[in-house]
């Protein structure tokens, strides 16, 4: 890219990229004024919806009996799957695996079986629970080990990853170890739970206002179970009150039922579940168990690595397929592994259909590689620093650059962020001192840990990696934006806005942000896999180069100048040595019958990835990072405190420092969650009991890091032609928390001198924290 | 006058004379009045994203405090003043400073949580001057936020600390006199009775009308809080009626401090008892400080997590090893007992029909004796305990034992003394190696159930290892973690 468009005027513009702009909403935030999808006023004659859940984790149904349900005084319509005009199911991947509504078989405890439509929401809850429905139940299993015993069958086709001779050098490896970590899942916990409001039109189109990460999808999936075209289908979303993931595909059945029942009943139709009922019918995180094995040297150097990661993927398949991709793509974490073989275990069980979430199986790649370093440090007796430093990646030229899909690492820089925070940290002479203190201590130890983040940014599939945007500008100079990307709180509208009045060199409240519709922009990917500003943002640069070749070839003719002597300074525009106010010069280009209006279009370069051969370029570039930890535990109880961290991350030039930060901390904050006290948690009926905040505890104010130091790695530049030379932000620091947990586990390793690895799983919580501790007195 | 919840929404009048004994404010603010500022996150008074302020005049005084609007019946509101977020902006659009430095220390991402942690910041920035981090993370105990990892949020809260305009600039400090002579306008001067369907709420006039009502209606649903039966509405959509309000009779509202002990109304909140009891009893100031949410502390009651008789409550094991004594009334009269007494059987309480708890006395521990209790959770704040374990211990001056009072919650199908324990550790000498005989006899005392919150192995060893924490602690060398170091 032409880095010179981006360079700073002389008079600034204000809201220009790179600028620590706040968010665009921030004002309508704090007045309570900014529209959720249950804040819109709702159309007159609005019917609310209500799911009917399974009670039993695997059955055949025998009979639906909604007689009760039906005659619940205020109820219009109770309908089944049966009901569905189109085909009954919402898998996103095409695989219909995942009816909207269970006919003939359940397979979780809360699988959605029929819904109810009342004229209020009060009372489609009250009747959904008349339902009698008559089961005959079958075997069923909620976790891995229940999985693997039954000999469950995989939701999808496994991957496997190959590179070197494992088989033959892993038995040439000076020491050999083997292990095994499980690894929590964890809820979304969106603060706005789900919702869709569908409102019937004329023939057959419907408009759907759904919080959603994927219009696109539930725009596909509408026109599925309605077996309509998209073209009749209208998605809009203006913002997310939080998606995190768990807004890609999970919003599909809201946002169905809600079509199917508008369309039916001629009214505009809500579906808005209870936040118990949101977080027993949705996908979650998937948990992995990580078997691994690793040769080494006695300097701790990696020979080989073979792992398997098995996870629980819930009845169907959903994403569960590139999740457990992704896992692989990161069991490498940051470190070269001269001879490996990785292989995924997507397996099924009789759970929630697990999905995206934050790092999308990455960070549970990455902890199974942080493990196997830490069980090389402590059979060492080695700081685990040391070992990850060892076994960096190298430079190019190197060796050491082939990752287990073949993709070569060449924009490497994750020795100079971590050397960085090693000092800045101060880590070696925080590490002695708590070695020191924990030699003193007799019931309170405390941990230090610097671990590494290396992320791939693109979709591992490759068509996702598109994006599209419609951009106006009217007679009056302001400029209208419209793109794929959802806004979910991460600040995408705020950046893309930046882009757009950066390339005009226009005062960004001069563009106005406007709701993603399917009908301006189609057939758009999810906003996901941290992608949002890397592709939406190019696509309104695209946008924007278009309309301004026209107003220079314009003005070039009009006032007989060369096309290089058109500039567009801050808020005018320079022709010749004429300078001619934005506005006004937009009004002489309509005059001049100038088209100012271009849909923009970007596809990320270079990438391509063959699944079966496990080989190919999956990813366009790597975003890093690195943490430092501090904790105290309490060996008596259990409980600890994260006293201090500190974070250098690389967002190559960022877009928006403000913004980037917020997102760094946030996810930092959500990793630890999922890390320490976040914990799903089944009975033997198969029912999730930690279903709301009262039972399932993600962190608090006083659960972050009491000293709290986060920077940008600000000397970074993206090395591939980024919008900006920025890099993607929404999911690499998430991987961040890892530091928390290992800290911990130093903790841990403390009662019996630092001589056993504790293999402390997640999520942490302080009674694994206590068991590991009694598990350490035994050895 | 006496047919109608009245109360004052930002600015206007309310008189609400059809209204169920269960419809909550949130729904009435969000369907009734689509005031949406204020948002429905969780309808369990668990994530704060519908926080809002109740103002309430006690002696004469108006107070303003953060409550959840979700688990809030509006029966509970009569001569109160609800004040949402559309109220703080100014007329013109200018933001009130809690908001100003939300924007300014980008405070909000996706922003749905913000609303309410405006108002809790609100209701911090109304009611201290200087808070320290301690006091701001207290007062967003009640208050979840996914997106920012609260860094932005408690800047801002320390940023807005420091702007104090003058008092014509915040909207509550303008209106207060106002407020108050319509506040006490709309006081009722009898009991409230209202029938919407078959439904009924009642709100009497005093202590003794309560008593009559309970005596004509034994089964009357007694809501203080509301912040345990709002989620048998909310989420068990459980139909009550009818349901007699009880937070606003200053007579159960009131502290009484004597030469030995303390008096705490069935109606006072855990914020309105925390003050005294700090200072008198530390530990228990300590322990309230980690009872759920601000905004639950707000309207949660002592009295009611008594007479509630959960398992895992948390005021009854100190207070029973504290030696506090319950004092029922009906129309009778009054009833004491040892608190312990109480608790009969999972579900179960010694309270007759007609009878409701009125207030607990709090006897002071003795200058020579030591207390502590402890709560282990999963998450440090805002959690419901895994295991809570509460000391009264009595040593005489050769340091032997001669009295241990120990009380467990989480641990059996009520809150429980470990009488076992106690027995043998009474006439030992109270050393490290008396403890360790102690381990032992828990297994008699407690059968400890595994489910979500802890396993039975995980709450029996805790159990055990609070014993020696409490030893550690008495001797001078703290065993446990304080993120601050400073007691309020």
């Amino acid at each position: 890219m032409d880095k010179s468009t981006f360079e700073d005027p002389k008079v600034v513009i204000s809201g220009p990229m790179h600028g620590s702009l706040r968010h665009d909403s921030a004002h309508k935030h704090v007045t309570g004024t900014a529209d959720y999808i249950d804040d819109i006023p709702e159309p007159s004659g609005l019917l609310h919806g209500a799911l009917g859940l399974s009670d039993r984790a695997h059955a055949e149904i025998l009979s639906i009996d909604l007689s009760a349900v039906a005659a619940y005084p205020g109820v219009v319509w109770a309908f089944t799957g049966k009901d569905v005009p189109g085909v009954n199911d919402t898998s996103s991947n095409g695989s219909h695996d995942e009816p909207l509504l269970a006919e003939t078989l359940v397979q979780f405890h809360g699988q959605p079986i029929f819904a109810v439509i009342a004229e209020t929401r009060d009372v489609a809850r009250r009747a959904a629970r008349l339902a009698k429905i008559d089961y005959r139940d079958l075997p069923h299993w909620h976790d891995i080990d229940g999985a693997l015993v039954n000999g469950s069958s995989l939701v999808t086709t496994p991957m496997t990853l190959q590179r070197g001779e494992p088989e033959t050098e892993m038995p040439n490896a000076a020491m050999r170890l083997k292990g095994r970590m499980r690894i929590g899942g964890q809820e979304h916990f969106y603060l706005e739970g789900h919702i869709a409001v569908a409102i019937p039109g004329e023939d057959d189109e419907v408009t759907v206002w759904s919080s959603t990460q994927h219009p696109s999808e539930i725009q596909h999936i509408v026109g599925h179970v309605l077996d309509i075209p998209s073209n009749a289908v209208t998605v809009n979303v203006r913002r997310m009150g939080g998606g995190f993931g768990g807004k890609e595909t999970q919003g599909n059945q809201f946002a169905a039922l809600a079509a199917i029942a508008a369309k039916k009943l001629g009214r505009a139709v809500k579906f808005r579940p209870d936040r118990d009922e949101d977080m027993i019918a949705t996908g979650k995180r998937h948990d992995f168990l990580v078997d691994y094995e690793v040769g080494f040297d006695a300097e701790g150097r990696i020979h080989a690595v073979d792992a398997t990661y098995a996870a629980r993927c819930g009845f169907s398949s959903d994403l569960s397929g590139p999740v457990t991709d992704r896992a692989l793509f990161h069991a490498d974490s940051s470190y070269f592994y001269p001879h490996v073989h990785l292989q995924s275990k997507p397996l099924k069980t009789h759970t929630v259909s697990n999905t995206a979430f934050r790092g999308f199986g990455g960070p549970q790649g990455m902890l199974g590689a942080e493990r196997i370093i830490e069980e090389i440090a402590y059979a060492l007796g080695k700081d685990p620093l040391d070992i990850r430093k060892l076994n960096f990646y190298g430079q190019p030229g190197s060796g050491r650059t082939l990752t287990p899909y073949h993709q070569e690492v060449e924009d490497n820089i994750i020795a100079r962020i971590v050397e960085d925070l090693e000092e800045t940290a101060d880590y070696r002479a925080r590490r002695n001192a708590i070695i020191a203190f924990n030699r003193d201590s007799r019931y309170i130890r405390k941990g230090i840990a610097l671990t590494p983040v290396k992320f791939g940014i693109s979709f591992t599939m490759t068509a996702f990696n598109q994006a599209g945007a419609l951009v106006h500008i009217y007679q009056d100079g302001s400029i209208h934006l419209n793109h794929g990307g959802t806004e979910m709180g991460q600040g995408l509208y705020t950046k893309v806005a930046q882009v757009l009045a950066d390339s005009f060199q226009v005062d960004i409240d001069r563009v106005k942000i406007t709701a993603t519709t399917t009908a301006k922009v189609p057939n758009t990917s999810a906003t996901a896999a941290s992608s949002g500003s890397d592709l939406n943002g190019m696509a309104a640069f695209d946008a924007a180069r278009q309309i301004k070749e026209r107003m220079v070839a314009f003005a070039a003719e009009k006032w007989e100048v060369a096309p290089p002597d058109v500039v567009f300074l801050p808020n005018r525009v320079r022709v010749g040595d004429m300078e001619i106010p934005f506005p006004d010069f937009i009004k002489q280009a309509y005059l001049a019958r100038v088209q100012l209006s271009a849909a923009g279009f970007y596809k990320t370069p270079k990438i391509h990835w063959d699944r079966k051969a496990g080989r190919g370029t999956p990813f366009y570039y790597f975003a890093y990072g690195a943490a430092c930890s501090e904790v105290s535990i309490d060996t008596l109880t259990g409980e600890y405190l994260i006293d201090r961290t500190d974070i250098l991350h690389d967002v190559g030039r960022s877009l928006n420092p403000a913004i980037d930060l917020g997102q760094i901390e946030g996810a930092f904050v959500q990793g630890l969650g999922w890390l320490t006290t976040e914990e799903l948690w089944w009975d033997d009926k198969g029912r999730l009991r930690t279903h709301a905040p009262s039972t399932y505890k993600i962190p608090l104010a006083s659960d972050r890091p009491k000293i709290f130091n986060v920077r940008l790695a600000e000397w970074s530049e993206n090395s591939e032609a980024t919008i900006g030379r920025s890099k993607a932000v929404g999911e690499p620091p998430f991987m961040l928390a890892i530091s928390v947990l290992e800290a911990l586990s130093m903790a841990v390793a403390s009662v019996k001198d630092y001589k056993v690895c504790p293999r402390l799983d997640a999520p942490a919580t302080p009674e694994r924290v206590l068991m590991a501790v009694e598990r350490m007195k035994r050895v | 006058m006496n047919d109608s919840i009245r109360f004052i929404l930002n600015g206007e009048d309310i008189a609400l004379t059809d209204v169920g004994p269960t419809e909550t404010l949130l729904d009435f603010l969000r369907l009734k009045r689509r005031l949406t500022g204020t948002k429905e996150g969780c309808a369990e008074g668990d994530c704060g994203a519908c926080t809002v302020l109740v103002g309430r005049l006690a002696d004469g005084k108006l107070a303003y405090e953060s409550v959840n609007a979700c688990i809030r019946f509006l029966g509970s509101l009569h001569a109160t003043h609800v004040v949402t977020v559309e109220h703080l902006a100014g007329r013109d659009g200018a933001l009130h400073p809690v908001q100003q430095a939300l924007v300014d220390c980008h405070g909000s991402q996706c922003g749905f949580c913000t609303p309410g942690f405006v108002m809790s910041l609100y209701g911090l920035w109304l009611t201290k001057e200087k808070p320290g981090r301690r006091e701001i993370e207290k007062a967003l105990q009640g208050n979840l936020c996914r997106c920012t990892g609260y860094e932005p949020i408690v800047k801002a809260a320390e940023q807005v600390s420091l702007m104090r305009p003058s008092a014509l600039f915040d909207p509550l400090e303008r209106t207060r006199s106002e407020i108050i002579a319509r506040l006490w306008a709309m006081q009722a001067s009898g009991t409230i009775r209202i029938a919407k369907g078959e439904d009924r709420l009642i709100v009497p006039a005093s202590v003794q009308a309560l008593a009559e009502v309970l005596s004509q209606e034994p089964d009357a649903i007694v809501i203080a809080g509301s912040t345990d039966v709002g989620l048998w509405v909310t989420k068990q959509m459980r139909r009550l009626s009818p349901v007699v309000f009880i937070n606003h009779l200053s007579e159960l509202q009131s502290v009484t401090e004597s030469e030995d002990g303390i008096t705490i109304g069935a109606g006072v909140s855990y914020t309105g008892a925390f003050a005294a009891i700090s200072k008198k009893i530390p530990a228990l100031g300590r322990l309230i400080d980690r009872i759920a949410g601000e905004q639950v502390r707000n309207m949660g009651t002592i009295g009611g997590n008594i007479a509630n008789g959960s398992p895992i409550g948390d005021s009854p094991p100190p207070l029973i090893a504290l030696g506090a004594t319950l004092t029922l009334r009906s129309l009778e009269g009054q009833r004491k007992m040892p608190l312990e007494d109480f608790f009969i059987a999972y579900g179960k309480q010694d309270r007759r029909p007609g009878e409701f708890v009125e207030s607990v006395f709090v006897p002071y521990p003795k200058a020579t004796s030591r207390f502590a209790a402890y709560k282990i959770t999963k998450r440090r704040d805002e959690d419901i305990t895994a295991v809570l374990g509460a000391f009264l211990l009595t040593l005489d001056d050769a340091e032997i034992v001669t009295d241990i009072r120990i009380a467990y919650g989480g641990m059996a199908a009520t809150p429980k003394r470990a009488r076992t324990v106690e027995a043998e550790l009474i006439g030992r000498p109270w050393t490290e190696a008396t403890i360790q005989a102690a381990r032992p006899a828990f297994d008699a005392d407690f059968q400890p159930l595994t489910d979500w919150r802890a396993t039975a192995e995980y709450r029996q060893l805790t159990a055990k290892n609070l014993l020696t924490r409490f030893y550690l602690e008495t001797v001078g060398a703290p065993a446990e973690l304080k993120r601050f170091e400073e007691v309020a």
